[in-house]
């Protein structure tokens, strides 16, 4: 098992390599000056000359990305344009935030998903079944920024069971910050009332995040409970009169759910990409909305950082996913 | 005294898109204590169906129409699908699949398996908990140990793949045998096997059966199973029984066209190389009558005009044919009278 | 085709789907000639800011007086003109890469699939959003930074089927009767491989038109005044929560439109791929 995750990991490498290159690439062959935007609006021409020269923007495009292969290496992604701190030192600090959201809204897809497909493909063709297809269908054409804004519109600005923004209320003092993680913080230090309110501030951006993955795990689940449902064995395994409950939610479920977790890995990546925006509408203080900041205004190194990072989260969960597979059938674990 | 199994008129349809099929129409059988009862049929004559039936398993779309199913002395298709499942199911009556590969989860261990059965349906003997698994565990160990499963402690902690064909089968009827039911119903068990191997598990069946007291009911499509195994043969043909009664009886003096027809086939006794002509009915639309009789070759006026009872050959078997029955000339002298 | 086309009619779905499809494509055509104010793309009137939907204007009005109604069937035409660019610019770079890495051995066949796969596993949105923020705003690199972040699943599909074709009996024997490579890519290969082609086209246009209006909510695709769905939904945020009808129906807009071609491209993907059935 070891091996398999070091092979894989050596795997990886190469192919983040390449990605780093191909958006080194993609970024620099646009014509804009990334001097330009370092230097601010209010920059004279020899300034912007002289940062041009200081960052080695003036050279070859090979020369400029073995230097930051060079850099990188060293954990070092160089400097945002708008925050003026070391893009690692802020992405150090707000990935907890990112994270906590990224996992929270993942939980609620999977263990609202699971037990919804499981449900359809049961009442195969029957009323709940054609009610989860439709909703699988609405989820995932549902476009996450404007669910956001409905989200906040009804249970912020109508209702007011909700906070509209932000991590913590401005009102609530923060807790002495241990993991990063501010719901886990909160319960290290003992404060219950930040707790809550952390924990109210989560579920809108959350709720929002999980929607579409919420639709792809249903719709996979479905499908796989089905196609287990004909096989030989949930026969055999009735005719001996295995428990109804336990037969479906533990002998057929783990036979089913093999697409499920490919797609719960898929959606992992596609979470911390997709709350891009999310983040933004909702003040989440994470990697999303640092990300936009960034695009705003044009910040090269913060681009670059973002894109490994999650390039190297998409490629860890996919390790991560084989080995569940591998976990839950003992099949592939042979075949290795 | 009443069989142990006794199957009465049983008349099973399918809803298909196509139309209602009537896939299994007046089966009837009797397995008494202690035998072994062969069923035997072309594919598509409703063996499975028949084993489903009894099992209270049918597929969604199918349903008993008329008939009773009498095991031990009640009705089974009286019982609902959850007395089914904790009452007859395993405690009473063990199945033997076809495909032991296809049978076994692929992902559970085989052990996990085999005691989640006994966890619900061993017999009581007092104990609980780990007492009672740890008593689960010995007796499975000795099943297998009787079945010539090679190192059986070890075997419980292997997936079904890491098993030979001829292994799995001998796991699949420690299975069934794991509860002590009074039945045993095996569904084509060696259909998949190799023939050295299909030879050694009837033996084995056999000898458990005498050995166990339990009866069984062996469906199949091969006559030379039949002949090795069975005390008793029930002939289906297209949902009907056609001729039941003691094998030998019945392989001697086969009295049904379609059972002597098929046993002209069998490769032990052909003379040539030939089929029945014609092909199994469509249970969509039956013909008129006697199902066999555009296959048949003695087939009369008569054969269309309705279904024949059951008469009494001479060899001592039921057989559903007007060669064997008054109500030829009954119906015939109705007809002139009429 | 047709017993194809026939098995197609009878799937309830998909049908709803090519409905809606059609419909929104009638709305681009002739939007203007629909609209009850074909005016108020550009056209403001201060009088009747931020009015509730009514009898004259069916879902409101905007800040600056424009029937939402009508700025969404004129917006129909931006939407489907972005969605249909991208997937064929992205259709013309992947199409023929996947063919090329699918016929030809070699290193120029593992250096084309290594780049696709690289390409995917870059953030998609980021990316094109990146890309579009550096190339200085607008519809125009909107379209070609999506475009640029969707090529590779065409190649993947065009060279997945290519290598399974072009190892099969058929190529085989057209090789043996002396059918030159270029013959037997497009006259054989090509038309085999073109229906995952139209299935991940289908299902492309309803995923283009969602990250497309992403661009536009964050105000790198169409500028003001333009009748965008994304930019619309962008603008209605300062007048929440009064004026709900100025964020609710275009979101709304973008819903139906992405269903539509959703449900057509699962119904006929069931139709190629009988494999990953949805309703079976």
């Amino acid at each position: 098992m070891l091996r398999f995750v070091l092979r894989r990991t050596a795997l990886v490498l190469p192919s983040l390599l390449g990605l780093l290159l191909v958006t080194f690439l993609l970024i620099h062959a646009v014509p804009s000056d990334p001097a330009a935007a370092l230097a601010g609006d209010a920059a004279t021409p020899e300034q912007i000359a002289r940062l041009r020269h200081q960052y080695g923007f003036d050279r070859p495009i090979f020369e400029q990305f073995l230097l930051y292969l060079d850099k990188v290496a060293h954990l070092d992604f160089g400097e945002s344009a708008f925050s003026h701190r070391p893009v690692t030192l802020d992405i150090a600090q707000r990935l907890p935030a990112t994270l906590e959201l990224t996992f929270c809204a993942l939980a609620l897809s999977v263990f609202v998903g699971v037990p919804l497909g499981v449900m359809a493909a049961l009442n195969h063709n029957a009323w709940p079944d054609y009610l989860l297809r439709i909703f699988s269908v609405l989820g995932i054409a549902m476009a996450a920024f404007w669910v956001a804004i409905m989200l906040q519109l009804l249970f912020s600005m109508q209702l007011g069971w909700l906070p509209l923004r932000g991590e913590l209320s401005s009102t609530m003092a923060q807790p002495p910050r241990a993991t990063g993680f501010l719901v886990v913080d909160c319960l290290i230090a003992g404060r219950w009332d930040a707790f809550a309110d952390a924990l109210r501030h989560l579920a809108l951006p959350a709720v929002t995040l999980a929607l579409g993955g919420l639709a792809t795990i249903v719709r996979f689940t479905r499908a796989g409970v089905l196609d287990t449902l004909q096989q030989d064995f949930v026969f055999y395994e009735r005719a001996m009169g295995y428990r109804w409950l336990r037969l479906v939610w533990i002998f057929v479920l783990r036979n089913s759910v093999t697409a499920t977790v490919t797609q719960i890995g898929l959606l992992f990546g596609g979470l911390i990409a997709g709350g891009v925006v999310v983040e933004a509408i909702f003040d989440w203080p994470g990697i999303g909305s640092y990300t936009v900041q960034a695009i705003l205004t044009g910040d090269r190194q913060v681009m670059l950082a973002v894109t490994l990072l999650v390039g190297t989260v998409y490629a860890a969960v996919n390790i991560l996913v084989d080995l569940v597979h591998g976990l839950l059938d003992p099949r592939l674990m042979e075949q290795g | 005294m009443m069989p142990l199994l006794s199957v009465r008129g049983l008349k099973v349809t399918i809803r298909t898109d196509e139309g209602t099929a009537q896939v299994l129409d007046d089966v009837g059988l009797d397995l008494e204590r202690g035998r072994i009862l062969g069923v035997v049929g072309e594919s598509g004559c409703g063996k499975s169906t028949l084993i489903r039936a009894i099992m209270g398993i049918l597929p969604r779309a199918g349903a008993v129409e008329r008939g009773e199913i009498w095991f031990e002395g009640e009705n089974l298709l009286s019982f609902s699908e959850a007395e089914l499942a904790r009452d007859v199911r395993s405690s009473r009556i063990g199945f033997i699949p076809q495909d032991p590969l296809l049978a076994l989860n692929p992902v559970f261990k085989v052990g996990s398996q085999l005691l989640e059965v006994m966890r619900w349906h061993a017999p009581s003997d007092g104990t609980r908990g780990s007492e009672r698994r740890k008593r689960h565990v010995g007796r499975l160990i000795g099943l297998l140990k009787r079945l010539q499963v090679p190192d059986p402690e070890g075997a419980l902690e292997r997936y079904p793949h890491q098993f030979s064909g001829g292994q799995r089968q001998r796991l699949l009827i420690a299975a069934a045998l794991a509860c002590s039911p009074r039945l045993l119903i095996a569904d084509e068990p060696t259909t998949a096997l190799d023939v050295t191997t299909q030879h050694q598990i009837l033996l084995l069946l056999r000898e458990l059966v005498a050995e166990l007291a339990v009866s069984l009911l062996f469906v199949t499509h091969d006559f030379g199973v039949v002949a090795e195994l069975c005390d008793d043969l029930c002939v289906i043909y297209a949902g009907q029984t056609v001729e039941s009664g003691p094998v030998r009886s019945i392989l001697d003096s086969p009295a049904h066209p379609y059972t002597r027809a098929l046993l002209a086939c069998h490769p032990d006794r052909a003379t040539s190389f030939r089929g029945i002509p014609g092909s199994v009915p469509s249970p969509l639309a039956p013909p008129p009558g006697c199902r066999f009789a555009p296959r048949c070759g003695d087939v009369r006026a008569i054969c269309s005009a309705g279904n024949p009872p059951q008469a009494r050959a001479e060899s001592g078997a039921e057989v559903r044919c007007v060669q064997y029955s008054d109500w030829s000339a009954d119906l015939l002298v109705r007809s002139h009278e009429s | 085709m047709k017993p194809i086309l026939r098995k197609l009619s009878r799937d309830v779905p998909a049908m709803l789907g090519l409905a809606i499809v059609v419909f929104v494509l009638l709305l681009a055509i002739f939007g203007p000639l629909i609209a009850p104010y074909p005016g108020d793309a550009a056209a403001s009137h201060l009088t009747r800011r931020l009015k509730p939907p009514s009898a004259d204007f069916l879902f409101g009005t905007d800040n600056l007086g424009r029937d939402i109604f009508s700025r969404i069937i004129l917006g129909a035409r931006g939407a489907l003109a972005i969605a249909l660019t991208v997937v064929t610019v992205a259709m013309a770079i992947g199409v023929p890469l996947g063919l090329l890495a699918g016929f030809r051995r070699g290193w120029l066949s593992e250096t084309v699939m290594r780049v696709t796969d690289v390409v995917l596993a870059i953030p998609q949105l980021v990316l094109a959003l990146a890309l579009a923020q550096l190339m200085s705003p607008s519809i125009e690199t909107a379209m070609l930074a999506l475009s640029l972040t969707y090529w590779p699943f065409f190649t993947r599909i065009v060279y997945a089927e290519t290598r399974r074709l072009s190892s099969s009996l058929f190529v085989d024997a057209l090789r043996g009767v002396g059918a030159g490579t270029g013959r037997i890519v497009f006259l054989h290969i090509l038309p085999n491989a073109i229906s995952p082609v139209i299935v991940r086209a289908t299902i492309g246009l309803g995923f283009t038109i969602l990250v497309a209006a992403v661009l536009g909510f964050l105000g790198m695709g169409a500028t003001p005044p333009a009748p965008d769905w994304g930019l619309t939904i962008a603008e209605s945020r300062v007048y929440l929560p009064t004026a709900w009808w100025y964020v609710t129906f275009p979101g709304l807009a973008i819903l139906l439109t992405v269903m539509g071609f959703n449900l057509l491209g699962d119904g006929l993907r069931d139709l190629v791929d009988p494999r990953i059935r949805r309703s079976r």
